[in-house]
């Protein structure tokens, strides 16, 4: 049976939306902040926030394939919807990425040419637009044309500087497209099998997807990490921190179980996927719990060692985000990880769906939160504030998110019924 | 079996396949048969709610352990390092446990870990009855190897007779059928 988009679901997900649009337009207006820098950075963290949980939920789709997991089969097509959200958020990323590009934000200040440039023309300091020359040798070709050259004192700054073989604005844009493009193809091979799958019955269909979903969960590992020093841990460009990728990872992987569980349930309450028994649904409760305990686990190994060390490179990131974010910094950890571990520590609370959907709303909440502190902090310093722009933003991308899910899974079964396994998903009992 | 009440007599029969074992519980307590036991080599899933067996209360008990050893760990680390001996680790002499409370999580966190996973093993062990050098209780050796032995007695169903029973168990696929009396006094 497949699923039919109610009119309800589809109006709610259109006043969202709209509200998001209202949001956006009379924050352009409003936002009086430099270079529109709120209203940026809240689109960058929707778009990552929401591109984080349709890949996490392609993650654990490649996981499935690649370990052989037959209770997930079931939840297979509910995966796919999410994971048809990607390219939606890949365009919201490329159009903030190609604004910071343009300079029309801030957000990423080794962009800035001012910033990675050693020298500068005087004549031309003072003006709106002044000639940078980035290194010697580029300086004393000017200078042998006429130019007088002085040192960049104002402005320059010698740590991103020395970072420009990485972070320079073109190899951002190689390594970002490589990203996106990599999720979105393999997100479409996999659709694309899965229901080809369902028309032919092929098992080698499936071997194939077992192999394909081990090269993702290879490729994944890479670029879940670098990713996260592009996008994210490049905003705060003199901080660095080898956990950051899978802090970021962790924090995608339990986004996107809570909300596969949300999806699951909320189609279950229609009518929907009566393959899935509480089994299935206990399961994926303690995915939430037991991601939640790697999420809290990652952001402490971080904190700790960084607190514990205390070495002014490194301790400034906190310094920073404790000294003027101290409620939404802790805060959102004592959500992500107080919330999950008491309500859903039982095993009767892992089984229930109102349950289950209370807690999924506060890990949701609590999430957005975790995206919002990595991204504000390094972009509006002490000049922050959480108000009706952030929860419009938020709104209007989950309005657009509920949409194209829902949307997907309408044009499918909600069951793969010719995958080998869906015989032993359906007798699945814990 | 005039004195049946007295005497505590049990039916043990052996199964050679846990499937077998399952189907032929299922049908005997469908029957109104009460089944005391099952023995067998590996945990038989789904067998628990068919027999009788109360959920585990295991996780309970872990929680409680955990607990125990999050306050102890805290409390020995607050005597040791702020209280008794006040130490200066890192440049952070505050001497205070909330305020160094980062440096604290990991032991409390091994502690809980500890606690937990020791209290756990030994409250199985202990109620189980199955500490080193306690008598065994499965009334067949084999049961250790590949074989399943349900247990049936007449105190749980004192309106059965052993013929009509050892007939039932035949016909749901028991190998082997025997009467025990235990000395009750």
């Amino acid at each position: 049976m497949n699923f039919v988009f109610s009119n309800r679901a589809k109006i709610i997900s259109f006043v969202l939306m709209a509200i998001g649009v209202v949001t956006l337009v009379v924050g352009i207006f409003t936002d009086g902040s430099d270079h529109h820098g709120r209203l940026w950075s809240n689109l960058l963290i929707n778009g990552f926030y929401f591109l984080g949980i349709s890949l996490g939920a392609l993650f654990f789709y490649a996981l499935s394939f690649a370990t052989e997991t037959a209770w997930a089969v079931t939840l297979r097509r509910v995966m796919e919807g999410i994971f048809s959200f990607i390219p939606v958020a890949a365009v919201v990323l490329i159009v903030v990425f190609f604004a910071s590009s343009m300079h029309w934000n801030h957000i990423y200040h080794w962009m800035d040419e001012a910033v990675v440039s050693e020298f500068v023309a005087e004549s031309t300091i003072d003006s709106d637009h002044p000639t940078y020359f980035k290194d010697k040798e580029a300086a004393a070709k000017a200078e042998e044309a006429g130019t007088v050259v002085v040192l960049n004192d104002a402005h320059y700054d010698e740590i991103i500087a020395n970072k420009t073989a990485y972070l320079n604005t073109p190899f951002f844009w190689i390594r970002t497209i490589i990203y996106l493009g990599a999720f979105i193809l393999f997100a479409r091979w996999f659709r694309k099998r899965s229901l080809q799958e369902d028309e032919t019955g092929d098992v080698g269909l499936h071997f194939k997807g077992y192999k394909r979903g081990a090269l993702f969960l290879v490729i994944f590992a890479v670029f879940s990490s670098t990713m996260s020093w592009d996008w994210i841990m490049s905003i705060d460009t003199h901080w660095f921190s080898t956990l950051f990728g899978w802090y970021v990872f962790s924090g995608m992987w339990v986004s996107a179980m809570n909300i596969i569980a949300i999806v699951a349930l909320y189609l279950i309450s229609k009518g929907y996927l009566k393959e899935i028994n509480s089994s299935h649904i206990h399961d994926v409760g303690k995915w939430i719990f037991a991601l939640s305990f790697l999420w809290t686990y990652l952001w402490f190994s971080q904190f700790m060692l960084i607190w514990y060390s205390n070495i002014p490179e490194e301790v400034t990131y906190f310094t920073a985000r404790i000294a003027n974010y101290q409620i939404p910094f802790f805060g959102m950890m004592i959500i992500n990880f107080i919330v999950p571990m008491v309500f859903l520590m039982s095993r009767d609370a892992k089984r229930n769906p109102r349950f289950l959907i209370f807690v999924g709303t506060i890990v949701f909440i609590g999430h957005f939160l975790d995206t919002y502190m990595l991204v504000t902090p390094g972009v509006m310093f002490e000049d922050w504030s959480f108000g009706l722009l952030e929860i419009g933003l938020l709104l209007g991308f989950l309005g657009l998110f509920i949409n194209r899910v829902l949307t997907a899974l309408t044009k499918a079964p909600l069951v793969p019924k010719e995958s080998p396994y869906l015989e032993e998903s359906l007798h699945h009992s814990i | 079996m005039a004195k049946a009440v007295e005497n505590t007599t049990v039916v043990h029969a052996m199964f050679d396949d846990d499937h077998r074992l399952l189907d032929a519980a299922k049908n005997l307590v469908a029957k109104g048969v009460r089944i005391k036991e099952v023995y067998s080599p590996f945990p038989v899933h789904g067998i628990d709610p068919v027999i009788g067996i109360k959920r585990t209360r295991m996780a309970i008990v872990s929680f409680m352990f955990g607990m125990t050893g999050l306050s102890l760990g805290l409390l020995g680390m607050w005597y040791f390092m702020i209280y008794d001996w006040p130490m200066n680790i890192g440049g952070k002499p505050s001497f205070s446990l909330l305020e160094n409370l980062p440096a604290f999580i990991p032991v409390a966190f091994e502690f809980t870990v500890f606690c937990a996973a020791h209290g756990m093993v030994i409250t199985y062990i202990l109620r189980n009855g199955t500490l080193p050098g306690m008598p065994a209780v499965n009334p067949d050796p084999r049961t250790t190897d590949d074989k399943f032995v349900m247990e049936i007695s007449n105190v749980d169903n004192p309106t059965l007779e052993f013929e009509e029973l050892g007939g039932m168990l035949k016909a749901e696929g028991a190998i082997e059928i025997n009467q025990k009396s235990l000395a009750t006094k």
